[in-house]
């Protein structure tokens, strides 16, 4: 089966839970404006997105123009300049500090194309990282972190270290850590940026599954390939969103049928 | 996060800079070892001068031949006028508040029982002198009126010569050789311990001041009424500075010593005397306060430094700890624990080196060593604090970071 297939046989389901999801990510008019000195960057400059409860969305463009920005932002790592930007209900603009820490927590999980995983810990410990600062503590956080290793097929190396483990595994790791809380949100910033294609299909893979069990999947790629398996393709180009594929059901089987 | 869970990642992070970690403690390692020594040795020296005051006797002046200038001369060894019985009964007289007087004139000489031989300070005294001295006869009897008067050939001997002369040995009732004349054990002396000047106070016999003075302290020195020096209690609530002054007024009545001439004896309070050395101590323990106030401070500089050192080198590890929910506090929390931990460890191997310091230390001054719980829980709390205190400034340097640009870092 190849790519193109397998993300048509995913068409159903995602459209299933797309009806069956609400609004989850509102931006209106966002902008992210940097002051460097004398200069102004607009890394993001008047974005407007919804994107709704179990959607699969690749977000592709030029190298600058924008999407990790626009990542970090639905990411609750950072605030817009101007606009507003919802997620989950919540304005990120108005949340405090350690407001946007717990939604981070509960709601979102990150998966950075680095891993950024925890030298010298094994990889049950990096799994229950999130639940060490989720309040409440959820009871036997050690089964939660077992419980996603074994999902993303790494049972077998709950004492292993990063360095003892391949960079497919690595980010396994990191894709359990982000589901231990089970978010609503799995973000990926180029999460195949450092694999090689067969370990990165086989991490799409595990996207799709995930997003199949109903969990909104938003990714940042360069490929066509990678983001061949996402419903729906946003384009950026110098802070704004030019193309938008795959939106809604209609035009998710239009912009399967390209 | 829990404190437990924030000490395992102190713990984790601690050991992978072992020796950095090891290095970095060294500051807290001495302070802390200082505040162990400064407690116990000062708190140590402390009641070991109190212990030697109590020894002393209390409301207790002593008059020495001699001018004050010249402390503690040898009764009789110069040419002062040596005092006699004649002084000792006018102060009795005429001084208010005299509840005991003794004289006590030192010589020494060897001392035989059966095989053993010591060589000891024998003393002369009177029957009030163990009154005078607040010194407990421990088996046997006091010297008597009589005994004095009688010249009897009687001792009391020290702890140290009955160790010497009758080791496992019933001394009371022995008869020994003092100068080669028999003398029999009449009583044994309470334990005094070392004196402030190192001088083993129970090594000694003391005698008969009459028969001393005729038979065993170098006959050709010694006056016929002659006592050494005179130690006089006076009663309790006695004002002892306005006594020493009615000596001092008496004795140079006595002496017809003119006025504005020196005196040819000297008046002492010697507990006064201990107190300002304990005030000389007092000194000695501001200057080791300081020394651990410093290295502890140097000390926590150096956690400030190795704990920035850290926070710029786990930077990405902190915006990985914000992206997945540790909130500022969680940061701060961290990094707070890990500098305390530091310090603690940097405290315990400070205690056992400062412990055992003091124990040398103890040892060779022959004080009793004070390590108590309290003395630990001050040196552990200190190096907390110090490691709270500069903790702080790289904690909140971490909790402060943006998750975006802690995450970018290199
Ligand atoms: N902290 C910052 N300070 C200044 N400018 C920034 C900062 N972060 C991003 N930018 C600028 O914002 C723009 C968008 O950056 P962004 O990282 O979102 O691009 P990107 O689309 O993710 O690119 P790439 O594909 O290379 O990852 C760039 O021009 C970048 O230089
Ligand atoms: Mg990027």
């Amino acid at each position: 089966m190849n790519v193109h297939d397998r993300a048509k046989v995913d068409e159903a389901s995602v459209l299933r839970n797309r009806d069956a999801g609400s609004l989850l990510i509102r931006a209106t008019d966002v902008s992210k404006i940097y002051e460097m000195g004398e200069q102004t960057v607009r890394a993001l400059d008047g974005v407007s997105l919804d994107i709704a409860e179990g959607e699969f969305v690749a977000i592709m463009g030029a190298s600058g123009s924008g999407k990790s920005t626009m990542m970090n932002l639905i990411g609750a790592l950072d605030r817009p300049t101007s606009g507003t930007l919802t997620i989950n209900g919540r304005d990120i603009g108005a949340l405090s500090s350690d407001d946007l820490a717990d939604l981070r927590n509960k709601t979102i999980g990150f998966v950075f194309q680095q891993f950024n995983l925890l030298a010298r810990t094994p990889a049950l410990r990096q799994v229950m990282l999130p639940l060490l600062y989720a309040q409440p503590r959820p009871p036997d956080i050690e089964a939660l972190a077992r419980h996603r290793l074994d999902q993303v097929g790494l049972i077998s190396r709950l004492d292993h270290h990063p360095r003892q483990l391949s960079g497919g595994q690595q980010q396994r790791v990191a894709i359990a850590r982000a589901l231990v809380n089970n978010p609503k949100i799995l973000l990926a910033d180029e999460p195949t940026g450092a694999l090689d294609s067969k370990t990165s299909e086989d991490i799409m893979a595990l996207f799709t599954d995930l997003n199949k069990d109903g969990i909104t999947v938003i990714l940042v790629t360069h490929e066509a390939e990678i983001a061949a398996f996402a419903q729906r393709r946003i384009h950026f180009r110098d802070g704004r969103i030019t193309e938008d594929e795959g939106r809604g059901p209609a035009s998710v089987l239009a912009g399967g049928a390209r | 996060m829990t404190l437990l869970d924030s000490l395992a990642i102190a713990w984790t992070a601690l050991r992978s800079n072992l020796l950095r970690s090891i290095l970095t403690t060294l500051g807290i390692v001495i302070g802390v070892a200082s505040v162990i020594v400064l407690v116990a040795v000062g708190s140590g020296a402390r009641s070991e001068v109190e212990r030697q005051i109590a020894a002393l006797g209390s409301n207790m002046l002593v008059v020495f031949s001699g001018s004050s200038r010249v402390m503690g001369r040898a009764a009789g060894a110069g040419t002062d006028l040596p005092l006699a019985e004649s002084d000792m009964a006018a102060i009795r007289d005429k001084v208010p508040g005299v509840v005991a007087i003794s004289g006590q004139l030192n010589g020494s000489g060897p001392v035989v029982f059966g095989n053993n031989n010591w060589t000891t300070t024998i003393s002369g005294i009177h029957a009030d002198f163990a009154t005078v001295r607040d010194w407990p006869i421990v088996s046997g009897r006091d010297f008597t009126p009589q005994d004095i008067r009688g010249t009897a050939k009687v001792a009391l001997i020290g702890e140290t010569v009955v160790k010497q002369l009758f080791p496992g040995e019933e001394p009371v009732g022995a008869t020994i050789r003092v100068k080669n004349a028999p003398f029999q054990v009449v009583g044994v002396l309470g334990t005094k311990g070392p004196s402030s000047f190192g001088r083993d106070q129970d090594d000694l016999i003391l005698l008969p001041m009459t028969t001393a003075r005729g038979q065993i302290i170098g006959k050709s020195q010694v006056q016929t009424d002659q006592v050494g020096q005179i130690y006089i209690k006076f009663s309790d609530g006695t004002d002892l500075k306005e006594a020493g002054e009615d000596i001092e007024t008496l004795l140079r009545q006595r002496r017809r010593i003119q006025p504005g001439a020196e005196d040819s004896f000297s008046v002492r309070n010697l507990a006064e005397f201990m107190k300002a050395r304990t005030e000389v101590l007092s000194t000695m323990t501001y200057l080791l306060a300081a020394t651990s106030i410093i290295s502890l401070i140097v000390g926590g500089i150096g956690i400030m430094n190795i704990m920035l050192v850290s926070v710029t080198e786990r930077t990405r590890e902190i915006g990985l700890r914000m992206a997945v929910g540790g909130r500022s506090g969680d940061i701060m929390r961290q990094f707070l624990v890990e500098a305390v931990t530091l310090c603690l460890i940097g405290g315990i191997f400070g205690t056992v080196l400062g412990a055992a310091a003091a124990a040398i230390v103890a040892n060779a001054a022959q004080w009793p060593v004070l390590i108590s719980p309290s003395v630990i829980g001050l040196a552990l709390g200190s190096a907390a604090i110090t490691g709270i205190v500069f903790g702080y400034f790289p904690a909140r340097r971490a909790a402060s970071l943006n998750p975006i640009d802690a995450l970018r870092s290199e």
